[in-house]
């Protein structure tokens, strides 16, 4: 018997009919199978009677949430363990998380600038190097990437903290991504500004800061955005260095008492509600800078 | 086919044998033009003639294959380092207007002049307004580009090049783009611009604009100069076949 549906919380439950859900054998297994299905059917049934798609969405969302909480309870998770650590978890982990992503993002974003208008330029030098760059980054693992720096700037004879070497792993990689997307950015703006710009007088980089710039951003933001998102995710690949993080946390705070699923459930959550958070502010932006983009 | 009969001193512009490729397609052939101070030259031809090509290797917005360009006496070639100078002296006006779409119509005009000539903001802005003033919209000033009509645009990029003080302007197929009722005002504000004396070069198929205006016509065809005459002799003693052919296309309506 792979799978008695007898032995789940919906068999406890029909007891009162089958009796001890143990030694209900084949009467029970099909009596609760045949309300699991019965459930379901009708469940689909309300909510295609629901009015709005909206209300169905809701719907749809809140019971996957409760079979969700029901699956994490089944673990028989000690809550006051969690209790004891949330805080530490937001106030060390989600608080390092944040600041490891912000900085780096804000340095690839820096990075990626200057690779796109690198990759763009007609000097063989720049766009050697940038290529090189974007090819070697995107090329290799990002947790290849930590370990090299980490371990790799020692032997060129200075000692970096895990912290910054998190920070520039993590720049250098999405740097390279990012690169490719401000590249694209900055080539979908007409060939004809480039021309107004030139026949102006204008040199490469008063046109590339004052008239191309300037148009890309606005198309080059909501994508950031979700990169951003993205790194929030794998930033926690720099626990694995040391770094104080939600993931580190995740994975150390329940060793001593063997509370691991606690934690790791507990900043699973704390993930998933980061980046919900962040997703609904992403999707402002975007609203925002479409607006512009109407003017 | 140079034209002896120009001021030899006081060309402003000086083509001599000029060649231009595309990879293996050759775009001109053998161009010799010299355009005087205050003349107004009208280049039309069927597309693809290279008329275009041939404005835009005046300001090496194409750079041409062998001859020589001579602009106000500077040379055009592949070493010189500021070919934005003799860009800011020779003002052009392209068929999808080319202004920035994220600048006010002011600071369209205002740019070239505050980045490139570094002049002061309000020297700037004054000089601005006054174009746009010659223009007719002074009062589209603070709007953004996209907010104005085709023909508008066109007038506000005429007085973004004239804004730099040009010595030439060229014209790319300036009412191309536009639709037929706005044609006439931006055609009114370049007459009135050939009115002062402004040295003009116009790529056009306003063959009306070419008779009022023009000192001379030239007609390309395959990237060739075929013919050019003054504006009555050419439409109405036309010497070549394909001239011919050319102009009872065109006139027809």
């Amino acid at each position: 018997m792979i799978i008695d549906p007898s032995q789940s919380a919906v068999g406890q439950f029909l007891a009162p009919v089958i009796g001890d859900p143990a030694e209900s054998g084949f009467y029970g297994r099909f009596v609760t199978s045949f309300t699991l299905a019965l459930l379901f059917v009708l469940n689909l049934v309300v909510i295609s009677l629901l009015p709005a798609f909206r209300y169905q969405v809701i719907v749809v969302w809140i019971e996957l949430v409760l079979l969700f909480l029901t699956f994490f309870y089944s673990f028989d998770l000690s809550f006051a363990f969690i209790r004891s650590k949330i805080g530490f978890m937001i106030t060390q982990g989600i608080f390092t998380t944040l600041y490891v992503s912000a900085i780096s993002i804000a340095i690839a974003f820096v990075i990626a600038i200057m690779g796109a208008v690198a990759k763009l330029s007609s000097n063989g030098f720049a766009f050697a190097i940038a290529s090189f760059y974007t090819s070697f980054f995107r090329g290799l693992p990002l947790l290849m990437q930590v370990y090299l720096i980490y371990l790799g700037f020692p032997q060129l004879g200075f000692v970096i903290d895990a912290v910054p070497a998190g920070i520039i792993a993590l720049s250098l990689c999405y740097g390279a991504y990012m690169t490719e997307i401000f590249r694209a950015g900055i080539e979908s703006i007409d060939e004809g500004q480039w021309e107004g710009s030139r026949a102006l007088g204008f040199k490469f980089g008063l046109t590339m800061r004052k008239i191309i710039l300037p148009q890309s951003i606005p198309l080059i933001i909501p994508p950031t955005g979700n990169q951003f998102i993205a790194m929030l995710k794998d930033s926690s690949l720099v626990s694995v260095i040391g770094v104080w993080e939600l993931m580190f946390l995740a994975r150390t705070l329940g060793n001593k008492t063997f509370n691991h699923m606690e934690m790791l459930i507990t900043a699973a959550l704390l993930y998933w509600m980061m980046t919900m958070v962040l997703e609904l502010i992403q999707s402002r932006i975007e609203r925002k800078y479409r607006k512009k983009q109407k003017r | 086919m140079a034209d002896k009969d120009q001021n030899p001193a006081s060309p402003i512009i000086s083509i001599r044998g000029m060649n231009k490729f595309f990879g293996e397609f050759q775009a001109l052939t053998d161009i010799d033009l010299d355009v005087a101070i205050g003349e107004r030259i009208v280049i039309c031809g069927p597309s693809g003639s290279g008329k275009s090509t041939l404005i835009r290797c005046i300001n090496r917005l194409e750079a041409h294959n062998s001859g020589s360009i001579h602009v106000d006496g500077v040379e055009l070639h592949q070493h010189m380092r500021d070919i934005d100078i003799v860009r800011s002296q020779v003002g052009m006006v392209f068929q999808n207007f080319n202004l920035f779409p994220h600048m006010t119509v002011l600071e369209n005009c205002t740019a070239g002049p505050m980045w490139v000539r570094k002049v002061p903001a309000s020297e700037a802005h004054e000089l601005a307004m006054k174009y746009l003033n010659r223009v007719n919209i002074p009062e589209q000033a603070n709007k953004f580009p996209t907010q104005l009509s085709g023909g508008q645009q066109q007038r506000v990029a005429i007085a973004r090049a004239l804004c730099m003080n040009p010595k030439v302007m060229l014209f790319d197929e300036p009412t191309s783009a536009l639709d037929p009722e706005m044609v006439a005002e931006v055609l009114d504000t370049m007459i009135d611009l050939a009115e002062s004396g402004m040295t003009m070069i116009c790529v056009t198929h306003e063959m009306g604009f070419a008779k009022q205006v023009a000192d001379r016509v030239i007609f390309m065809d395959e990237g060739k100069i075929v013919e050019t005459n003054e504006p009555i002799a050419f439409f109405e003693n036309p010497q070549s076949e394909r001239t011919k052919k050319f102009l009872a296309q065109v006139l027809v309506h």
